[in-house]
């Protein structure tokens, strides 16, 4: 067989994948999409494998060890989306900007160091009631 | 090069192994782009399926049986039925939801796009001469997997167990609610007649966690009071 089939398939499939990453919204299609990378790099190891008939097939016990590195990585990232999703109500990704490096947010430290400790007093409740609103 | 292109038979020719491989492809690669556009969450993850069983009778057609089957075990049988628990759990719309792409999808189809073009440019070119050689015995068949995997690696199996173990007990404690230091302090605020019920309560609407809510009662309350304190 052409090397030039598995190695073309296994490109488009990531960068559909790369495609899944970086337009969907919801965390869990994102995850879905990661797969398909993965599995696209899974398919460039079994093909180079085979086609180089390697004594260790490093090739397809690598590819053993993604699959279940995937499996690990899926349980992770499952559990992370449903902690996030149970404190916030929501598991759009573009929705969750706590860490942005928004205007608000640099011009904080400029106003007064002094303002800093009341200024996160005055966050700090609004944020528990935000979650409290999203555990109700 | 030449000679090595020469002793093959070229594009023009393929062979029926090439011919399933293309056609399987392009299945996967279809249900690999439905995957990643259609509105419905839940046919996401069933279309996944068709890709990854897809992805399974390449790695057939490539004679890698046992990592065709344990495709199909893992990524199909658990790992999409893991993501649809998710689904389900994060209460996904059922049909159609607009809001499904976010607004830069037009910036990812681009980048897509353009390292999809250069990587098939760049792969096609290097290996355009290069054949792979399905004759002789399969070289992922069952036997020669357990050969390989237990022979030479032994110690990255015996590690991967340890990375599972890992793996389980942190879904387990990231997924656990935690009863008493979240909901626990914003129930204080709220109107309760009085204290000692509230924990009566819960266990007995959970008599099973008895055990493991019992002896963290103490600490808790504890360390309730100090949060409390200090802000």
């Amino acid at each position: 067989m052409h090397l030039a089939y598995p190695a073309v398939l296994a490109v488009l499939l990531f960068c559909v994948g790369l495609y899944g990453v970086l337009a969907r919204r919801n965390t869990i299609l994102v995850l879905m999409s990661v797969e398909l990378m993965l599995n696209a790099v899974n398919l460039n190891l079994v093909a180079f494998d085979v086609w180089l008939r390697d004594a260790l097939h490093s090739g397809q016990a690598l590819t053993l060890f993604t699959i279940a590195l995937a499996a690990a990585e899926i349980g992770i990232g499952l559990a992370i989306v449903l902690a996030v999703y149970r404190n916030r109500g929501s598991s759009d990704i573009d929705r969750l900007r706590d860490t942005a490096e928004t205007d608000a947010a640099e011009a904080l430290p400029d106003d007064e160091d002094a303002a800093d400790g009341t200024a996160d007093q005055a966050t700090a409740p609004a944020g528990k009631a935000k979650k409290a609103e999203a555990t109700a | 090069m030449i000679p090595a292109a020469a002793g093959h038979p070229g594009f023009l020719s393929p062979t029926g192994v090439e011919i399933a491989f293309v056609l399987v492809g392009l299945a996967t690669l279809g249900a690999a782009l439905v995957t990643v556009t259609t509105k419905q969450l839940v046919h996401a993850a069933l279309w996944l399926v068709v890709a990854l069983g897809g992805l399974a009778v390449e790695y057939l057609l490539l004679t890698a049986e046992f990592i065709a089957w344990v495709q199909v075990l893992i990524y199909v049988g658990s790992i999409v039925v893991l993501l649809l628990f998710g689904l389900m759990l994060t209460r996904a719309p059922i049909g159609r939801s607009p809001d499904a792409d976010s607004d830069n999808r037009w910036i990812a189809a681009g980048v897509a796009g353009a390292s999809a073009a250069v990587l098939v440019w760049v792969v096609a070119d290097a290996f355009r001469t290069t054949w792979i050689d399905l004759d002789g015995p399969a070289q992922g068949s069952t036997q020669a997997t357990g050969a390989f995997l237990f022979r030479h690696w032994v110690l990255p199996f015996e590690a991967l167990s340890v990375l599972l173990l890992a793996a389980l007990v942190g879904a387990i404690v990231l997924s656990r609610k935690d009863r008493g230091t979240l909901p626990g302090k914003d129930r204080g605020a709220a109107p309760r007649t009085v204290g000692g019920a509230a924990p009566g309560d819960d266990r007995a609407a959970t008599p099973a966690e008895d055990g493991e809510a019992a002896p963290d009662a103490v600490p808790e309350a504890g360390s309730r009071t100090d949060r409390e304190g200090t802000s």
